[in-house]
């Protein structure tokens, strides 16, 4: 079936099952592999994109649900080749070791920061509980602080 | 330690498992001259390649050529810094490669590192690196793993290699300008002769400097020189493509008209298909084939979710082997068994611990299965066709994958490419020491006469693992009236490598290690740290049992039997002075510790725990002490105890792979529970460079965590955890 998505400002044709999920289409079909497959039940994180703004786990997202809504992966936060505040956070404080959690941590943190622009630390436990294996935790949270407080200083 | 103790060495180790080396000791690296040009010949492309891993081209760029993978350890920043720094290259000139499969890139110092020790004698003959040469050759080195990669091919790969460069370059320009070689210097990718004020880049020197041989044993920078090595200016290579979803990962490779197979093993360890029904799933859209593996079946499709799909309408029957009955406590039961009547292997049978008197003290402790977990799941792409054989995929060791694609291919390892990529996620897994995901993924490729991308669901993953020994570990102590222990007993079953892992740096007069052989019909493999995962928690956890049973304070009374391994005691003491171990801790906390040495590096650390009104344990605050002889990069050094921290936290509190009717119960992360950002304690890492020989880092910081965070607990709660992981025990409240 055919299936028409937005993704990353521009609108895609995709034939695929309606059942298949956005994670294998984004990656396979349309080319997006820094959206990454970590477990294929939502409890990762690994697959996370924004979905009008907000994370979503794409690997339990049936792509026939995804119509219609406007995607944004990795590849689609920077703007003219800048990177968001975000991005250059994870570069100033070192946080990816592996890497392979990055493109769904910083996912889920900038969609974090667009709703809540000053998080308490619960509210960051609650939303950020992407698994990082490598365990660069504790990098993640500085950076989430490197983010808000030049925000705060901007 | 006392010396006369029968202590393994990894030397013996190896020589006994096979090896031979020509003739004894030798020189760090092989910066032969024949190699050299091996290397050169076979590594295509522009530029000259001037001593072994170095490639330095007109535009003056160099490229550092790193036989390691980058698996987040920093391996891909860590040794082109250690090459530029002896080399006085540009750092912003600086760009790596990572070697391709071929034996010329086998590593060698990593087989010296193993072989000898760390102590590599500076004298003897470079011929001997020609032994070293053929046995890597033949072990399928140029493994990444055991945390060798800065300590060996760093230090006797890399420095050595950009010194050799530097004094070919300086060659080249004193025959050029006909001076004295005294009379040059280097800086920032130039040669300079400041008395007639020339100067050459060294891209400009290249070809001229390739005509001189490398010299194996060149004047290495004193540490006080170092512009690079040591500081914290460098920011690593890799991390630029991980924050904008550029990086490549081998589940992300692409070949031209490639299909997608999804793979099923026998849910029963050990088993075999009985019988195959396809009919269902090859009816299904986009199916080419159904393979049947004998040990797993696979369906190939043009798209991956469909090749998932028509998986579960495969109907097979197998045969479990007779591991259908199995379970997690038959196995550990069978463990007990063979340490009570299997015969023992001793790592250490010094004095006698029947006659030495004092007071007994007894405990039994012992660690899960455990899954590697690594977050991107196996993956593997294989063409095979044509009398050759393509693989993309990540590993630890390129050679052995090619290897094992090769039998799998039915072609020579000279017909076998493999293609590396980022690795999601090593930790040991993928080491191929089960050869469990090359193999099925090139032998599904032929029989579907396409280039294949195999990918494992994270099920499978899971439940087929290489897996961390599970080990029941036996003490007993005697104490003397004075609470020193006199006799020291350990019984434990099976046993891995490194060989030293049981071993114990407190000063105990008798001392008697050793083990039973007791597996299950699980496959193993090496788990980050391997052995010290385990040993680290029985013997750190028994010695503090040793200080309370002895109404000790348990920092003094191990410092009372470091007095042969000051270093440890200097780890100790740091870790412990930084957390405030004598100032005390919140209402409701407790602090543990304890310290342990793997990898040429020790590292100790002091928890403070505390639980949580749901009965949860909290892990407040880790701080570490790390002596790894010298801090390459110190960034990177905080980060690799980071990770082996929480990693090793989530090996405690969580980590316990279960077996079932001969099948692993856990299968995904809601099961297999993983430490996530809310409970991330602070990590404060103290650096000692005590200039001990280099020391690893990507292990190292995970053996003492569990033993610390069980020693605080049982200072929190008077109870004792024996048996990982602590999600196990019932803990009252205290905070
Ligand atoms: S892959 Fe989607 S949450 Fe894990
Ligand atoms: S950096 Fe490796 S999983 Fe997060």
């Amino acid at each position: 079936m055919e299936f028409s998505l937005k993704v990353n400002g521009e609108t895609r044709v995709v034939d695929v099952e309606p059942d298949t999920p956005l994670l294998w289409v984004l990656r396979d079909e349309l080319g997006f592999k820094g959206v990454k497959f970590g477990c294929g039940v939502a409890a990762c994180g690994a697959c996370t994109v924004h979905m009008d703004g907000t994370a979503t786990r794409t690997c339990v997202y049936p792509v026939e649900a995804a119509a219609g809504s406007d995607i944004t992966t990795i590849e689609g936060l920077a703007v003219d080749g800048v990177l968001t505040d975000v991005q250059q956070a994870w570069i100033e404080e070192q946080v990816p070791q592996c890497g392979y959690c990055q493109s769904g941590m910083i996912m889920a943190v900038s969609a974090l920061l667009a709703e809540t622009p000053n998080p308490t630390d619960e509210d960051i436990n609650a939303a950020i509980t992407n698994v990082c294996r490598c365990g660069s935790y504790p990098r993640i949270k500085k950076a989430i602080q490197t983010v808000i407080s030049e925000r705060g200083a901007a | 330690m006392a010396s006369q103790k029968k202590k393994l060495t990894r030397r013996k180790f190896l020589l006994g498992t096979g090896a031979v080396v020509g003739g004894g000791l030798v020189l760090g690296y092989a910066a032969l001259p024949n190699q050299t040009k091996d290397i050169a010949a076979k590594y295509k492309g522009n530029g000259q390649v001037l001593s072994g891993w170095i490639k330095i081209t007109a535009d003056n760029k160099i490229t550092v050529i790193v036989p390691h993978a980058e698996m987040g350890q920093g391996a891909h920043t860590a040794l082109p810094m250690m090459a530029a720094e002896e080399l006085d290259a540009d750092w912003d000139l600086v760009s790596m490669e990572e070697a391709p499969g071929m034996p010329e890139f086998a590593n060698q110092p990593l087989a010296e590192g193993f072989i000898v020790g760390d102590k590599l004698p500076n004298i003897l003959a470079p011929l001997i690196n020609k032994a070293f040469y053929s046995i890597t050759q033949a072990m399928d080195l140029q493994i990444t793993g055991g945390s060798t990669s800065v300590r060996f091919t760093g230090q006797y790969g890399m420095r050595v290699a950009g010194a050799a460069a530097r004094e070919m370059l300086m060659k080249a320009a004193a025959k050029e300008w006909d001076v004295p070689l005294g009379d040059l210097s280097t800086e920032k990718s130039h040669v300079y002769h400041r008395a007639s004020g020339r100067s050459a880049t060294y891209g400009s020197l290249a070809d001229a400097a390739a005509e001189f041989d490398p010299n194996p044993t060149p004047t290495l920078k004193a540490k006080a020189d170092h512009t690079l090595v040591g500081t914290r200016t460098v920011k690593r290579l890799d991390v630029p493509s991980k924050v904008d979803g550029s990086a490549r990962y081998g589940i992300d490779a692409e070949v031209d008209g490639m299909l997608y197979a999804a793979i099923a093993r026998v849910p029963v360890h050990g088993g075999m298909i009985t019988s195959l029904d396809d009919a269902a799933a090859l009816a299904m859209p986009g199916v080419k084939k159904v393979c049947n593996l004998g040990y797993a079946h696979a369906v190939v499709a043009d798209k991956y979710w469909r090749a998932k799909k028509a998986l579960d309408a495969v109907d097979i029957e197998f045969d479990g082997n007779g591991n259908e009955g199995l379970n997690t406590d038959a196995i550990f039961a069978r463990f007990a068994r063979d340490l009570e009547t299997s015969e023992l292997e001793y790592d250490i049978d010094e004095g006698d611990f029947s006659t030495a008197s004092g007071r007994l003290v007894e405990a039994e402790y012992a660690v899960p299965y455990l899954a590697h977990a690594c977050m991107e799941p196996m993956n593997c792409t294989a063409w095979v066709r044509d009398g050759v054989c393509d693989v993309w995929t990540g590993t630890q060791a390129p050679l052995m994958a090619r290897t094992a694609a090769a039998t799998a291919a039915g072609l020579e390892p000279e017909q076998v490419t493999v293609h590396n990529h980022m690795l999601g996620g090593g930790f040991g897994r993928r080491i191929h020491a089960e050869n469990d995901y090359v193999a099925p993924a090139v032998e599904i490729a032929k029989m579907a006469g396409a280039p294949v991308k195999t990918i494992w669901s994270r099920e499978e993953d899971m439940r087929f693992d290489e897996y961390r020994p599970a080990v029941v570990s036996r003490f007993a102590a005697k104490l003397d009236d004075s609470g020193k222990p006199t006799a020291w007993q350990n019984r434990f079953s099976d046993k891995r490598e490194p060989v030293e892992a049981p071993l114990i740096p407190y000063a105990v007069e008798n001392q008697s290690i050793g083990y039973v052989k007791s597996q299950s019909h699980l496959k193993l493999g090496p788990w980050r740290s391997v052995d010290h995962s385990q040993h680290a928690f029985f013997t750190e956890s028994f010695i503090d049992e040793l200080a309370h049973a002895a109404g000790a304070d348990p920092l003094q009374y191990r410092l009372s039997l470091l007095t042969d391994a000051p270093r440890h005691a200097h780890v100790l003491k740091t870790a412990a002075n930084a957390a405030g171990w004598y100032t005390g801790v919140k209402d409701g906390r407790a602090m543990g510790l304890a310290v342990h040495e793997s990898f040429g590096s020790i590292v100790a650390h002091v928890v403070e725990v505390s639980v949580g009104g749901n009965g949860m344990v909290q892990v407040h605050k880790v701080t570490c002490a790390v002596d790894c002889g010298e801090a390459i990069n110190p960034d990177n050094i905080e980060s690799q105890i980071e990770s082996a921290v929480i990693y090793g936290m989530t090996a405690a509190c969580y980590g316990e792979i279960t077996i079932e009717n001969g099948q692993v119960v856990e299968g995904n992360f809601p099961d297999y529970e993983m430490v996530r950002l809310a409970e991330v304690p602070g990590i404060d890492v103290h650096i000692i460079e005590s200039g001990a020989p280099l020391g690893g880092l990507g292990e190292p910081g995970l053996p003492p965590i569990a033993p610390a965070i069980t020693n605080a607990l049982y200072v929190l709660s008077g109870q004792r955890v024996r048996k990982l992981p602590i999600k196990n025990y019932e803990f009252a409240a205290t905070a």
